[in-house]
């Protein structure tokens, strides 16, 4: 309220209510889409939705084709018993000595896979002239386009005798750590390591390609500032690629992860295939083990109620495998690199 | 004027009041020690006969220029002249382009920093730079953006709060973050940044600074704050500072060079002489054109 100079008080307009705020309607808006914008919207919402159709319809068949087995065995003893007989009756099956093999055959392939991944990707994104990077990426593609039967039978018939003097090596100098006890007359073939080692090249490209493509939206703003501040190459990488890059580096992990879960015809060929009691299956550098989808192959066309209790397993990966790749495509859409933040 | 203006100028009054003078006098009355650090002091720069190319294309070329120790030099000129890329010859960020290449040499204190032998991130380390868009860690807190080329050049600082407090102080931040320097910096706003970046630059006590356009993307009152801070780094730092604003290049340079590229042609020094002497009596017409706001 302005006051002129000079005005007695008495004279000032006493506040009157402010006046009812009028009706107003809001007006609709319409948008008529051309008829090529229609037809495409229905081709490709149809394309999306039949992918989740499909995911469902997947999910269903496992769940109704397992039915007999779990309603047979119990949810809750399908899942955490080890055994899986099927020579007695009643049948004793259980998942719980499968999935150990499955997650430490991933875990193992992981652990070796991701500083191969972090460090061939910034061989490419951060050492590299823009021939070596293009070079390099294919190289790195290529390897995911050899057949994972090939790297099976690799692994099988060339790499597990090279591998057993490391293996041998790793038991009596960190035996003393449980995972890599061994007995004194087992064989060191046909291990959960010798298979994680070969599943890890399986996953090495798409952790590479992930951790790459995030890598190299790192700021060039802050690579400069810390390259002018007087660091060295690695000094920038550890102070701005790689906090940049976490998330990138995190969700990659898992998705190598989902895909070595998933890992079917290279453990199907490399491990014996018996599930064990958990204690004994933990011993990753001796023969033994096996991972849901490797028995499964072993196992497919026997009587119904094994095929069901299969069926059941493979309902069991299903669901983790999913629930590892959500997590894994959270993780990465959270982080600053997937975000796109503008600094 | 405006309530705006009039408030930045309130602003700026109250940033120098006595007790905060006492206070940055006893601050700088403690000797801080940076082991490993650049020899103390200003230095003096030279470039002579300086060439840079990108690929097969000659972008600077035959640039002689001295800029003293402690003084105040402004490189300016149309886009696209070269200033860039000379002052980015100066601590060696030149060669992280792919197909960069350099003719000619820069001597600091009389020693060319290219070398052989001669690391890039020694010379970086002495002469430091602020580029033109503001680029703090945004990750990294407050304190963390100004120590950080400590931890990049692998140096040793005996008292690294007083340094702190040292630099934030020098660029004319400190007020302002003095009880969150915890917080990121990521969080502050783009002059704030701009000038967190300038403290992050003086904190290992370069011996030259240089800087890339340091207030294009800032409001009035962030620009007069650095202006500010240039102006008491005079004496105790050598600053080389690219600009387009003639008014600015007034107001805080002792020398100034005016570079020039025709078309299709590489960039090269038309004019350099003292400020004073490039504004009001240049000897080349084109220099007297552009200062004047004829073109460019």
């Amino acid at each position: 309220m302005n006051v002129v100079p000079g005005t007695v008080l008495e004279d000032l307009p006493v506040a009157e209510d402010p006046p009812a705020p009028r009706e107003r309607t809001r007006r609709i808006i319409t948008e008529v889409p051309s008829r090529a914008d229609r037809r495409f919207n229905q081709i490709t919402m149809g394309a999306g939705i039949s992918v989740l159709a499909l995911l469902t319809l997947v999910g269903l068949f496992l769940m109704i084709q397992s039915s007999d087995a779990l309603g047979e065995t119990g949810i809750w003893t399908f899942l955490t018993r080890t055994e899986w007989r099927t020579d007695v009756t009643p049948a004793r099956i259980g998942v719980l000595g499968l999935l150990a093999g499955t997650v430490l055959v991933a875990v193992v392939a992981v652990a070796i896979a991701v500083p191969l991944s972090v460090f061939s990707a910034l061989a490419i994104t951060e050492y590299s002239t823009a021939k070596r990077r293009k070079w390099l990426v294919g190289v790195v593609d290529l390897l995911a386009a050899v057949p994972s039967l090939l790297f099976g039978l690799w692994g099988f018939l060339f790499l597990s005798d090279k591998i057993v003097p490391i293996s041998l090596w790793l038991s009596q100098n960190f035996g003393w750590i449980p995972l890599f006890k061994t007995s004194e007359d087992a064989s060191l073939t046909g291990s959960i390591f010798i298979a994680g080692i070969v599943v890890a090249l399986m996953v090495l490209p798409i952790i590479t390609s992930v951790v790459r493509e995030v890598f190299s939206q790192t700021p060039p703003g802050e690579k400069e500032a810390a390259l002018a501040l007087g660091g060295t190459r690695w000094g920038m990488i550890k102070t701005v690629v790689l906090p940049f890059g976490k998330g990138g580096i995190v969700g990659g992990s898992m998705l190598g992860l989902g895909r070595a879960l998933g890992e079917t015809i290279a453990v199907a060929l490399l491990l014996p295939q018996v599930p064990q009691k958990i204690s004994e299956s933990i011993h990753i550098l001796q023969n033994g083990g096996a991972t849901v989808s490797g028995f499964i192959a072993n196992r497919a066309g026997s009587d119904s109620f094994t095929t069901s209790g299969l069926l059941a397993a493979g309902l069991v990966l299903f669901v983790i495998t999913l629930g590892t790749n959500m997590i894994a495509s959270v993780v990465v859409s959270n982080s600053r690199s997937g975000a796109g933040v503008e600094i | 004027m405006t309530d705006v203006e009039i408030d930045a100028e309130i602003d700026l009054e109250e940033n120098l009041t006595e007790q905060d003078q006492e206070e940055a006098e006893k601050v700088f009355a403690k000797k801080v020690e940076i082991i490993g650090g650049p020899p103390a002091g200003p230095a003096t720069l030279e470039a002579k006969d300086a060439c840079a190319w990108f690929g097969d294309r000659l972008v600077l070329e035959g640039v002689d220029l001295v800029m003293p120790k402690g003084q105040v030099t402004a490189l300016i000129g149309p886009s696209g002249c070269g200033k860039s890329t000379f002052l980015r010859l100066l601590n060696r960020m030149h060669e992280l382009i792919p197909g960069a290449a350099l003719d000619g040499e820069i001597l600091l204190d009389g020693e060319d920093i290219y070398a052989t032998g001669t690391r890039a991130q020694q010379v970086r380390m002495r002469i430091g730079m602020v580029f033109q868009k503001p680029n703090p860690f945004p990750a990294m807190t407050i304190r963390e953006n100004v120590l950080a080329a400590l931890k990049l050049a692998r140096l040793k600082c005996d008292d690294k709060d007083t340094l702190v407090e040292q630099s934030l102080t020098r660029a004319g931040l400190w007020k302002e973050v003095r009880d969150r320097l915890d917080s990121p910096g990521g969080a502050l706003s783009g002059g704030q940044q701009q000038r967190l970046c300038i403290a992050r630059s003086l904190a290992v006590h370069p011996n030259v600074l240089l800087m890339d356009e340091p207030c294009s993307a800032l409001d009035p009152t962030s620009t007069r704050r650095v202006e500010e801070t240039i102006d008491e780094l005079r004496g105790e730092v050598t600053v080389v500072i690219v600009t387009h604003n003639m008014q600015q290049a007034q107001r805080v340079s002792d020398l100034c060079a005016f570079f020039l590229a025709a078309e299709n042609q590489p960039g090269v020094v038309v004019e350099q002489g003292p400020t004073d002497v490039m504004f009001s009596t240049p000897t080349d017409s084109r220099t007297l054109d552009y200062v004047q706001g004829r073109f460019g």
